[in-house]
């Protein structure tokens, strides 16, 4: 089991943060064409099952799989978006995401003063707690290969 | 309370004298620096939103409240859960408007004032106007757009201190470039 990358968006959809892990192939576009990719396809995701659920929509959209990864999708009330791509194997990670909102993003992020909301995350602190937080995941193992 | 008990308890908490002397110390300043009630409720208000865009995220990930149905239950959670956790009072909601979509926050005594008497030539100023840019700040960033505004103050002679909500619209999500 293991990580593969993780997106950060704010809710006008601008990509605060991003880390890879374990992801062996590029996608041979512009990170920023990426980033614009994957928010475009979140959003365009988020009102197609809006529109199309029978009922009241209460957790919206969760994750989804292909045959090789698996991502996961949280948001905050506030509009905050996060991804992440797992392999297959990962269960539920919202817990994850939360703990990444409350106990990193907010703590490191919005209570620092100087951290114009909005703006890519240049925060030292912040990326190498995440890094560390992440490989201590108990699904986060590279894969032998 | 002394060091070793500000230390032991959260960190997150301070010496409510000293909470209240420094908003004191910073509507005075901001007093002498712009010579103009209108004025200062105007910066008040602006350092107010600033801090609610960004207390809103502190909320989110303390508080765990799940998600409002309407404006009631919205009320309901500023006043018991926000309030209490950051100012340590409940203030009382009432006065609703017959369609729902206006309130009154009662606060009966309200930490920024404590002591705090307005000097004579100041009837405009609302003391605690930061309050309504924290509120107002942080619904605007859940798609909330609410009017925020004093309409009693406890300072000026009134029997009670009252924030008055109104409900303007929902906003939007963001839409990404190219989609409609």
């Amino acid at each position: 089991m293991t990580v593969y990358d993780f997106y950060l968006f704010d809710r006008n959809g601008n990509c605060l943060y991003y880390a890879e892990w374990n992801r062996r192939k590029q996608p041979g576009i512009s990170k920023d064409e990426e980033f614009k990719l994957m928010y475009g396809m979140i959003f365009s995701i988020k009102s197609f099952i809006n529109r199309i659920s029978p009922k009241d929509v209460q957790d919206g959209f969760l994750n989804f799989r292909t045959s090789k990864y698996k991502l996961h999708f949280y948001e905050t009330p506030s509009g905050l978006k996060l991804v992440m791509n797992t392999d297959l194997n990962v269960g539920n990670v919202r817990d994850v995401l939360q703990h990444v909102f409350s106990s990193l993003y907010v703590e490191h992020v919005v209570k620092n003063p100087l951290t114009e909301l909005g703006e890519t995350i240049t925060s030292e602190l912040f990326r190498s707690k995440m890094d560390e937080y992440v490989r201590g995941l108990p699904f986060f193992a590279p894969k032998a290969s | 309370m002394s060091r070793q008990a500000a230390r032991t308890g959260d960190p997150r908490k301070v010496n409510g004298e000293l909470f209240t002397l420094t908003y004191g110390a910073l509507v005075a300043q901001l007093m002498k620096d712009y010579e103009n009630d209108d004025e200062v409720n105007k910066q008040l208000e602006k350092m107010g939103y600033n801090i609610g865009v960004r207390i809103i995220e502190d909320f989110l990930a303390r508080a765990n409240s799940g998600r409002c149905n309407d404006f009631r239950d919205v009320a309901d959670v500023i006043s018991k859960v926000a309030f209490k956790m950051y100012l340590g009072i409940t203030p009382v909601v009432s006065n609703w408007s017959p369609a729902g979509d206006e309130f009154s926050l009662l606060l009966e005594n309200n930490p920024l004032t404590d002591f705090v008497e307005l000097p004579e030539g100041h009837d405009s100023l609302n003391y605690s106007n930061i309050l309504c840019g924290v509120l107002k700040g942080a619904l605007e960033m859940i798609q909330m757009d609410v009017d925020v505004k004093f309409v009693q103050d406890h300072l000026k002679g009134d029997n009670i201190t009252e924030v008055r909500l109104k409900f303007i619209k929902r906003l939007e999500d963001a839409v990404p470039v190219g989609e409609d």
